[in-house]
């Protein structure tokens, strides 16, 4: 069985709803305090949504230091699936491990609306299960959204399949309307768009669904191998 | 005990308290002597009018509070209704007009911080806000700076603390440009078993202060600010009560939030009261008199944000993000473990006493734990023995004159499209700032359905296919033509409105926005505004189960005009499908249940268009009404809730505000397609407000029409959606566009892009 932890810093607020959607698709989700310093068997990370520490300084720039991290960091860096969504991703590009910075949006207001999104790369955790060009109707809502690298990284993005989420339209003035990117090994993926916030027809899109059984199966292939390891080395 | 040392408060020091030379007396009659300092202070603000309603009280018992479902009724810190399964809701609404006049940011924010304290200090989650704004005209700088303010600040507040903003109402007219109204409303949901009062029970039980340390923010804010009027003294004393506005912190809010939930899910307080208006004073004594004890406070032990703040500061304080715990010695431990978890600093400044000899539970403020007493006052003498005035009432003396000045008979416009267009206003612009889909709850989000909703779920409590519906209304233009008929017809609209989800109403809170109530008209528009909604709530069997009421809206000496705002929450049983909303499909006939009355008075066409506030409004058949209400519910629920939708309706608009013409604009702009209505006879059919009318689109009109004849209603087809071009024969030919353009010009147009001036 393969678990995935969803992280909760104080101040994050879409822990439960992440749970939920996971949850809905058979997947076993749990709740783990950022205080802790060890994600126990999980076998998947995801860094919700919410205003950890309340964003104070910078969103991230506290979070990025909670005891957890250092387990993410790690899980992340034996190739475990770690996933950041809006104040996760922030999260994520404050600890290092994802390129680039979100600043606040042009126009400088918060803004909270289903946009479209395209998949651009399936070479990541979260979009294996997605061809690309699929359109995505998702949700955003973030005041801090606006990804943003200098061009050398951005082509580097480009060229290697770690953006893996493009904006039609830009709703708030990432460069190459980024929505999401993946590190180079596509095992740390964040995104600004609520993927959990689509995922049943009543909401008005299910279309996060295919992105959250992304996750599940590569949740399922991470217990498979961290037990091949397990195996190996005993 | 005797008082030995105390500092009696200087003379006349009550007047600049907002205290008046008889409330005064009636202190000196209830203690005995004359007051201390601190017990001056606490009387100021317990006795203003935002905390004892000393000016309305004697009419709020009109209203009817009792219902099948209700647990908790008006009194407590929320309402509270049963919606089974173990389930109950809890509502409540609130102005934070002044604040929001003067800080319009901080103002808003703190609003929506107290609101959400007011919930969860019953044992629920807060789930969903709505924000009701009544703004001057967006030509005035000032109030574009107000609109952004407070919308900025609710943004801020609620989308940080993790509560979604569902829905609203925005208001514009030049009257509430010096005093702009902010009201908010919040929605929770409980265990019905997790419920708690705050009570002080249990003699030698700790008090025990949560949250945020005590600053000098917010003192006064009760009374200087919120309890008199703007502008009589200037602009610049105005805008010396600043300090008397609360800053909010969201972040320590929502760690307050999970540490109190988590102490009511562990059972760990027998009682539990925010620190709102009036602070400490409001949260010890309330708590004492609900408990029928006493209290013993040691002021010394509340933590400090600054040095050197007296007793007086410490105890009136409206510092934000606190609440105050009473917890038996035993849990005392554990309690401080939750909330350290939380970072929530917890301490003990007080315990609960016994009654004295005399059987009168004392609150007592003491310099220290046992030390010299600051104050010493009947716990329930700041909260009941408030004074309360039957004020001097009369309806304006021109008023039959008034009455007989008929808009309907004003010119027609030449071009009923171009007033058309000048009514339409999107508020995108305003809760695309919001979060409104946290918790994943949100089926019908603002400006999707005539109101919002919800399934009827939170972390820790399943969602069994329920779900609720809210809407928050007021119709000042309405309400200033005939208070008691306006207030009725804006309960009717609401009920409506949650119908128009599939819901069926089943509890409606108020806020009642006034002038100075000392000013027997404005006594009148409150005494009639009740009187109204007594009429209608007895009449569509909702119970009222919570309410406030704002008065002094007034600015240099002209009051607001009466805005009495109800929020009516509803419940639909059976939630599968979402719902049909403010749209209409091609092909599809329109069909209207009810009937339109041309009479124009109230209608926002003659007061926006024609400056025009006379005569009457059309007559509300409350009967009828249920009759609709019902009927709209039943076909709405069909559709989200049956096994096979029969698809009768494919979409649906109550018409209300701006009358037929804004309804079938709003219809046609959700859809992107246009329409063609015949047999308008005229300029005042089109923009009549007549009640208890809903725009239905149906592919089968027969059908339609034959269900709302069978159910007692009227109902006739008026037109079909096709085309790119909203027509009305004879009077509107607009193109989809042109309507658009206009929407958005009214707000976000106005506000990102003002024209030069103004």
């Amino acid at each position: 069985m393969s678990a995935v932890a969803v992280v909760v810093f104080p101040g994050s607020n879409c822990e439960h709803d992440v749970v939920r959607a996971l949850r809905g698709l058979g997947g076993d989700a749990r709740l783990v305090w950022h205080g802790d310093e060890s994600l126990g068997d999980a076998s998947a990370v995801v860094l919700p949504g919410g205003f950890a520490h309340g964003d104070y300084l910078r969103p991230g720039a506290i979070a990025r230091f909670s005891p957890i991290m250092a387990a993410v960091a790690e899980f992340a860096a034996h190739g475990g699936p770690v996933v950041g969504i809006c104040n996760g991703f922030q999260v994520l590009t404050e600890a290092g491990l994802l390129p680039g910075a979100l600043r606040r949006n042009t126009g400088l207001r918060f803004v909270c609306e289903t946009v479209t999104c395209t998949v651009v790369s399936s070479r990541s955790v979260l979009t294996s299960g997605v061809a690309p060009g699929t359109r995505l109707a998702l949700p955003i809502n973030h005041g801090e959204g606006n990804f943003t690298c200098d061009p050398a990284t951005l082509a580097e993005l480009e060229g290697s399949g770690q953006v893996v989420l493009r904006y039609e339209g830009n709703p708030n003035g990432s460069v190459a309307a980024v929505a999401g990117v993946a590190n180079a090994q596509g095992n740390v993926v964040g995104l600004m768009p609520h993927p959990e916030r689509a995922s049943a027809g009543l909401l008005g899109s299910d279309d996060g669904l295919v992105l959250l059984r992304s996750l599940l199966d590569s949740a399922a292939d991470e217990a498979l191998s961290s037990r091949a390891r397990g195996a190996a080395a005993s | 005990m005797r008082v030995t040392t105390r500092r009696i408060a200087p003379e006349g020091a009550h007047r600049s308290l907002g205290l008046t030379d008889d409330e005064f007396g009636q202190i000196i009659g209830v203690l005995g002597r004359a007051p201390t300092d601190v017990e001056l202070a606490m009387y100021s603000v317990m006795w203003s009018e935002h905390c004892s309603y000393k000016s309305s009280r004697v009419h709020l018992g009109r209203l009817p509070t009792t219902g099948a479902h209700v647990i908790v009724g008006p009194g407590e810190n929320a309402g509270v209704v049963d919606v089974g399964d173990g389930v109950a809701v809890a509502v409540r609404i609130e102005s934070h007009n002044h604040p929001s006049a003067i800080e319009p940011y901080q103002g808003a924010a703190t609003g929506v911080g107290g609101i959400l304290r007011d919930i969860f200090t019953m044992g629920a989650r807060p789930i969903a806000l709505m924000d009701p704004l009544f703004i001057g005209s967006l030509s005035d700088a000032r109030s574009r700076y107000i609109l952004d303010g407070v919308v900025r600040g609710i943004s801020g507040y609620g989308n940080s603390v993790g509560v979604p903003t569902v829905g609203g109402q925005i208001t514009f007219d030049d009257i509430y440009a010096g005093n702009p109204l902010v009201n908010v409303f919040c929605l929770g949901l409980m265990h019905v078993d997790h419920l708690v009062l705050g009570r002080a029970t249990g003699v030698g039980n700790l008090a025990v202060l949560l949250g945020s340390r005590t600053g000098r923010d917010g003192i006064g804010g009760v009374s200087v600010l919120a309890s008199a009027a703007f502008g009589e003294t200037g602009a610049d004393a105005d805008a010396a009560k600043r300090p008397s506005v609360q800053v909010g912190d969201p972040y320590e809010e929502k760690r307050l939030i999970e540490a109190c939930l988590q102490l009511l899910d562990e059972h760990l307080v027998v009682g539990i009261q925010d620190l709102g208006g009036a602070g400490l004073a409001c949260a010890t004594s309330e708590t004492a008199a609900r408990g029928g004890l006493g209290m013993d406070v040691d002021v010394t032990a509340v933590p400090r944000r600054e040095p050197a703040m007296s007793a007086v500061e410490v105890m009136t304080s409206e510092s934000q993000e606190r609440m105050l715990a009473i917890v038996e010695p035993a849990a005392l431990d554990r309690v401080v473990e939750v909330c350290s978890r939380w970072e929530v600093t917890a301490t003990v400044v007080g315990r609960v006493g016994p009654c004295d000899a005399d059987g009168v539970g004392r609150l007592r403020i003491r310099d220290g734990d046992g030390g010299e007493i600051l104050a010493e006052v009947p716990a329930a003498s700041l909260a009941d023995d408030a004074p309360r005035y039957r004020r001097p009432l009369s309806p304006p003396a021109d008023l039959a004159e008034r009455r007989l000045r008929d808009p309907s008979l004003l010119d027609a416009p030449a071009d009923c499209g171009a007033d058309l267009l000048a009514l339409l206003v999107d508020a995108s612009w305003i809760y695309r700032q919001y979060d409104h889909q946290l918790f994943l709850n949100t089926v019908l989000g603002p400006g999707d359905g005539d109101a919002a909703l919800l399934r009827c779920s939170s972390p820790g409590i399943e969602w069994t296919g329920k779900a609720l519906a809210m809407s928050a209304d007021a119709n000042p233009g309405w309400c200033l033509v005939d208070p008691r008929l306006g207030t009725a017809a804006t309960v009717a609209e609401s009920a409506l409105n949650v119908a128009c989800t599939g819901a069926r109403p089943i509890a409606l809170v108020n806020c009642l926005n006034f002038g100075n109530p000392e000013h027997p008209e404005v006594m009148w528009q409150l005494s009639e505004a009740i009187d109204g909604m007594t009429e209608a709530c007895e009449a569509l069997a909702i119970p009222v189960v919570g309410g406030n009421v704002s008065l002094y809206n007034a600015s240099e000496g002209r009051d607001i005009d009466p805005t009495p705002v109800v929020a009516v929450v509803g419940l639909l049983d059976r939630l599968q499908r979402r719902p049909p909303a403010i749209s209409w499909r091609a092909g599809d006939t329109i069909v209207m249940l009810g009937r339109t009355v041309p009479s124009l008075g109230g209608s926002r066409w003659a007061r926006a268009l024609r400056a025009h506030v006379d005569g009457e409004l059309a007559p509300l058949d409350l009967v009828a009404h249920a009759r609709l209400v019902d009927l709209v519910a039943s076909l709405v629920a069909a559709e989200a809730g049956a096994d096979d939708a029969p698809g009768l309706v494919s979409g649906l608009h109550d018409v209300s505000d701006g009358g037929l013409a804004v309804a079938l604009a709003e219809l046609a702009v959700a859809s992107g397609v246009g329409c063609a209505v015949r047999r308008v006879a005229s300029h005042a059919e089109l923009f009549a407000e007549s009640p208890s009318r809903v725009l239905v689109a149906t592919p089968r009109p027969e059908q339609l029409v034959a269900a709302a004849y069978a159910a007692g209603v009227e109902a006739a087809p008026v037109g079909v959606a096709r085309g790119e071009r909203l027509v009305v024969e004879g009077l509107v030919d607009l193109s989809l566009d042109e309507i658009a353009d206009a929407r958005r010009a009214h707000l976000e147009g106005a506000i990102e892009a003002p024209a030069s001036g103004g």
